[in-house]
């Protein structure tokens, strides 16, 4: 199986690998996946209260290197949009983007998984209740 | 001058050596008689250069000349000494011994056979690799018509105690069969110093071509009997009807020659170029070596980065090195190596495993580059893993309730 030119720019020059302090009020982490299952993804924002725009997302992930663009690129894409607008990326959006195929689209589901898991996050620790998402098609 | 791309992975296949490709070359366009036609000099000339490397693979495995069928590959090797043995046995008994780290060629094969009536136990190995002799004896019943258990592992390079297990099966009146496709011509394999009745191997592992192997089957004390699986010309003794692939054949002959030659030097070259690289390696933090490493071949490793997953460190240097991984990734079951999984390893571990397989053409610059790439991207995506950040918090990964997907 080859890679997309996208998966192989992502996975040689990820973006916004890093790690934000946690136990701010501003910031959201997402820890999804398993280490058993081959996949484990950290993703985290920080959000501005005023304007409930994301300002920063880092992400750290073990996995493949589909695991790793899907993850790179959902910072890349959380970056400047409002918390409300970032569930609303949808899985298949990263898969048409990194042109991932059938086998790999649960990389994809992670990396939605990841960004639902941090938004909600930071919504419990601001005192808001917690999103429910349906479950996503490919999971 | 650092040769790249660099091959690791020749458990997988070898390229063919030049000097075999050059004795097979007439065999497609002078020589190309059919091995079966009897009235004209182009058969007489094809017979004669199979009889040759007949010659040449029995003398490598010790075995008489009479005792080698050859076959398409060690898989259809494996499928004709199981099938053939268990209908051929039928009226002694329907039992089966194997180990659960076998080849899929074998695994698969006595999943077939039980659905045919078969009844097949599945040896456990230690963490090491290595099947308990006494577990062995243990499974076998009045029943019991065949131990298959491999030569040496294709993931790991741990070599079964075969002259061990024959003593047990020989006292008990019971065949065994190997599959030594990574073995043979790598290692000294024998077949009447090891006790071995029933032998799959092939040519490609051993730097011949694709296409071609052997099944070795015992003549004389005992006599193994063994019912065919195609039917057609009656080639091979009637134990494998179709037009024998007269070059392949040669080439694997010559191959068979190269490494009676060649095997022993060989051998102590690549074990001193896999253990540089398996002492670097094993330098970094976290990685384990997995299998046996006193019982093992010579020109392979196999080792666990924890921390990273397999497929994504391949990923870091794929364009200069080829070698696989036990990860789930690399194939599209999403479960990871079974085999890793038997010597009991976590799924952790063995979606972080690389095996490496050194080979004949492998030089130690190659090896160098090797080491640096590989500990520069394992470097490269510990710094991007969330559990190698994790593990350096002091976090227990195992307190983490982790949703399993």
């Amino acid at each position: 199986m080859s890679y997309s030119e996208k998966v192989l720019d992502h996975y040689n020059n990820p973006k916004n690998v890093g790690t934000l302090d946690k136990s701010k009020s501003t910031v959201g982490t997402g820890l999804v996946g398993a280490p058993a299952c081959g996949d484990v993804m950290r993703l985290q924002i920080e959000v501005d209260p005023a304007t409930q725009l994301i300002t920063d997302a880092r992400f750290k992930t073990f996995g493949c290197g589909s695991a790793i663009a899907s993850s790179s690129l959902a910072t890349e894409w959380l970056k400047g949009k409002t918390v409300e607008e970032a569930v609303q990326i949808d899985n298949m959006d990263i898969v048409e983007e990194l042109s991932l195929p059938p086998v790999k689209i649960h990389c994809s589901v992670l990396a939605e998984d990841a960004i639902r898991a941090a938004v909600n996050d930071y919504r419990k620790k601001n005192g808001l209740p917690e999103l429910t998402f349906e479950e996503s098609a490919a999971n | 001058m650092l040769k790249l791309p660099v091959y690791l992975d020749n458990n997988a296949t070898t390229p063919c050596d030049p000097r075999v490709v050059e004795a097979m070359l007439p065999y497609f366009t002078e020589v190309f008689g059919n091995a079966a036609s009897r009235t004209h000099p182009f058969g007489w000339a094809a017979e004669e250069a199979v009889d040759y490397a007949r010659e040449q693979v029995a003398k490598l495995v010790g075995a008489d000349t009479k005792e080698i069928i050859f076959t398409s590959g060690a898989t259809e090797a494996d499928n004709l000494a199981l099938k053939g043995v268990f209908e051929a046995y039928a009226s002694k008994g329907n039992h089966i011994i194997t180990t659960e780290i076998e080849h899929k060629a074998v695994l698969d094969t006595c999943r077939h056979l039980e659905k045919q009536g078969a009844a097949i136990s599945y040896l456990k190995v230690n963490h090491e690799g290595l099947i308990d002799l006494k577990a062995l004896e243990a499974a076998i019943t009045p029943q019991t018509i065949l131990v298959a258990i491999m030569y040496a592992n294709n993931e790991t390079g741990v070599i079964n105690p075969i002259r061990d297990i024959s003593n047990i099966t020989r006292r008990h009146g019971v065949l065994l069969m190997t599959d030594a496709a990574q073995a043979v011509g790598k290692i000294p394999v024998d077949v009447n110093r090891d006790g071995i009745d029933l032998m799959a191997f092939s040519a490609h592992k051993m730097y011949g071509p694709k296409g071609v192997g052997a099944l070795y089957v015992r003549r004389k004390s005992p006599r193994v009997k063994l019912i065919a699986q195609a039917d057609g010309g009656g080639h091979e003794r009637g134990m494998r009807s179709g037009t024998l692939n007269v070059p392949g054949i040669v080439g694997f002959g010559k191959a068979c020659e190269l490494a009676m030659q060649e095997m022993e030097e060989e051998g102590k070259r690549l074990a001193l170029l896999r253990d540089k690289l398996e002492k670097a390696l094993l330098q970094l933090e976290e990685t384990y070596l997995n299998g046996s490493r006193e019982h093992r071949l010579p020109h392979m490793t196999n080792i666990s980065f924890k921390y990273v997953e397999g497929e994504g460190l391949i990923m870091g240097f794929n364009k200069n090195l080829a070698l696989s991984s036990g990860s789930a990734c690399t194939s599209a079951s999403l479960e990871p190596s079974y085999v890793l999984k038997a010597l009991g390893l976590g799924d952790d571990l063995a979606h972080s495993s690389l095996r490496f397989g050194l080979g004949r053409f492998t030089d130690e610059e190659q090896i160098d580059y090797t080491i640096q790439a590989v500990t520069a991207t394992v470097n490269k995506l510990r710094e991007m893993s969330p559990l190698w950040e994790m593990y350096k918090d002091g976090v227990d990964l195992d307190t983490i309730a982790w949703a399993h997907h």
